[in-house]
């Protein structure tokens, strides 16, 4: 039983990396519906951005807290300017295309993200700098462990996910958000600029991602170029658990396949772990198609 | 009837003498071991290509696990050449048996989902797929299968790929193609006019699997080894971006895209860093710029080779039988 407690924490650390991935995912496609499979690899870029800006305010002297502030905000602001671009350049002329269409230039900009990081940064992963020291605490009379790393992981994407309910419910653009995922005409004809809007949603999950990108750094210290490709897949498979198109959907489908996960490689069958949350995935679009928090949207003729 | 036979005749003819050719510039040495590959590379892209267009573009269901079928087809054979001593012609077909059946077993209760729900079930079937070779000691794991006798020759894979371009292109323009057209146009007036949409999605799927099946047999016994991670999702994207490079829901557009990217590839080899960037780069702007793909939605009509098209209607109509 403590165990299965123990596995159950270490599965929450991972899951909130999976569930910061997947908002941005599920954000994106409840406004344009577009897989944006480019997604995984803004959060590599958010990593390698908190990695060097990390080395740099830690060479320059600061303390420990303020370097892991400064760095997660650096690069959530700089991965969110990198969305916009991608969605700037990439996706705007497509708006009126097909979705496939739209689908294979996710699929281009991501190629594009993975291997311009390769050319620049060399295929080798990389080490994170330890930001703060690791401290064990120990609950219950030490049968369950815990590291600062997870308690500082909980409580980053807790915060997070306050601010984005807050910007999601009551800001003047994430309520232009709610409308123009509802419906993009009637909005526009509303007066709300959806191409900005658009935007703000590609920079909101950008900086979620980016946010992930250094919470996976400082867990599992090593970083490379194309270390994007799984965890945007799995957060991909979060987002559908949940219910794509659904804030709430994207956090616990994320804390959800987080802990499945730890809980398989815990029973000794780590090599099936990725096996598993693929058979979860469809036995979710066989069942329930629209995830667990989806909305059922019946097909007029 | 009759134009569609002169003008199907004069495609095989024209597919036969590119044969001949390629065989002789193959045999006097002009074409050395590099183009060789190449080419056999490209027939197995092709094939891949166009059985995919047969699910994505003309039946209209977002696939994305191809390479799932290809690697049930790729392992399948090679166990059978390898551990049986089965004849390799029989082997490859039997890969894409053994794929077909995983196509029905998969379609069945998938077809059941549309647009990207389908397309995230097929990704997620093809990489269990994967992960299922990669634990199964008796094929290898994760270092997968080697010393796959090279049997696939420029004739073979000739012959497969024209047998499945035909044999497809044949089905589009049956009466259970149209039913397949139908089912992309709008599947709910496809239902309503008494098709039976989850039998023909099935029919697509199963067909498209079969020779993704093939194909991935033929490829396995070209290039010696085959591994689990050689047929990820990635390669799966690859095969999707033939298809609509070439030009979704056509045969004759997915045989260029396959062409055109399989080349690409090879020559971009010559610049390793540089080479998934101007392939990425060469993805976004033909989608930007070219969303229809190579050649839209243009049918293969070898009618106009011939001249003997006075009406110039190379659409589908012209061929209706």
């Amino acid at each position: 039983m403590e165990y299965f407690i123990q596995q159950l924490i270490n599965g929450i650390s991972v899951g909130s990396i999976y569930a910061l991935i997947a908002l941005g995912y599920t954000m994106v496609y409840g406004i344009i519906k577009l897989i944006n499979f480019a997604h995984g690899d803004i959060f590599m870029v958010g990593s390698f951005i908190g990695l060097y800006s990390a080395k740099f305010l830690s060479n320059a002297g600061l303390p420990p807290v303020l370097v892991l502030l400064l760095s997660l905000i650096i690069s959530m602001t700089m991965s969110s300017l990198l969305g916009i671009t991608i969605e700037r350049l990439a996706y705007k002329p497509l708006r009126k295309s097909t979705r496939i269409a739209a689908l294979i230039t996710a699929i281009g900009v991501s190629f594009l993200l993975e291997y311009v990081g390769v050319l620049i940064l060399g295929p080798q992963a990389k080490g994170f700098p330890d930001i703060m020291v690791k401290k064990q605490y120990q609950l219950f009379g030490s049968s369950i462990q815990v590291d600062s790393n997870q308690v500082m992981i909980l409580i980053t994407t807790i915060v997070l996910m306050i601010i984005l309910q807050y910007i999601v419910r009551y800001t003047k653009t994430g309520k232009a958000m709610r409308a123009v995922s509802f419906d993009m005409e009637a909005a526009r004809l509303m007066g709300i600029n959806v191409d900005r809007t658009i935007s703000a949603t590609f920079a909101i999950g950008s900086a979620l991602a980016a946010a992930a990108g250094v919470i996976f750094g400082m867990t599992y210290n090593s970083v490379d170029p194309l270390m994007g490709v799984m965890p945007g897949l799995k957060a991909f498979v979060a987002a559908v658990l949940g219910g794509i198109g659904s804030i709430p959907g994207a956090l616990v489908g994320g804390l959800l396949l987080g802990t499945v996960e730890t809980e398989i490689s815990s029973l000794g069958y780590s090599s099936w772990r990725d096996g598993v949350a693929f058979a979860v995935l469809i036995l979710i679009l066989i069942f329930k198609p629209s995830g667990l928090f989806g909305k059922n949207v019946r097909e007029k003729v | 009837m009759k134009k569609l036979n002169t003008k199907f005749w004069l495609g095989i003819i024209v597919a036969l003498a590119f044969y001949g050719l390629v065989q002789v510039l193959l045999t006097i040495g002009i074409f050395n071991d590099v183009t060789r590959s190449m080419l056999l590379l490209v027939g197995v892209n092709v094939m891949l290509a166009v059985s995919l267009n047969l699910i994505n573009g003309i039946t209209g269901q977002f696939s994305i696990g191809h390479a799932g079928f290809m690697s049930v087809g790729a392992y399948t054979s090679a166990i059978l050449t390898l551990d049986y001593d089965v004849p390799f012609v029989l082997a490859i077909i039997a890969g894409g048996i053994v794929a077909a059946v995983f196509g029905v077993l998969i379609g069945m209760p998938t077809l059941r989902l549309n647009g990207d729900y389908l397309a995230i079930a097929t990704l997620g079937f093809g990489e269990i797929i994967r992960i299922v070779l990669l634990n199964t000691e008796y094929v290898g794991g994760a270092s997968g299968l080697s010393g796959i006798p090279a049997k696939t020759t420029w004739t073979i894979i000739f012959f497969f790929t024209l047998f499945t371009v035909i044999l497809i292109n044949n089905f589009i323009r049956s009466t259970h193609g149209r039913a397949c057209l139908a089912i992309r146009e709008n599947e709910i007036a496809a239902e309503a006019m008494g098709i039976n949409t989850t039998l023909y999605k099935v029919i697509a799927f199963t067909i498209g699997a079969l020779f993704a099946g093939m194909a991935g047999g033929l490829s396995a016994h070209t290039f010696y080894v085959i591994t689990p991670g050689s047929f990820n999702f990635l390669k799966s994207f690859e095969i999707l971006v033939m298809v609509v490079l070439g030009g979704l829901g056509s045969t004759a557009g997915s045989i260029v895209g396959a062409v055109f990217v399989t080349l690409l590839y090879t020559y971009l080899r010559e610049f390793p860093e540089w080479r998934m960037i101007i392939y990425s780069i060469v993805l976004i702007l033909m989608m930007i710029f070219r969303p229809s793909g190579l050649l839209g939605k243009t049918k293969i009509n070898f009618g106009k080779l011939g001249k003997k098209e006075a009406k110039g209607n190379g659409s589908i109509d012209s061929s209706t039988p």
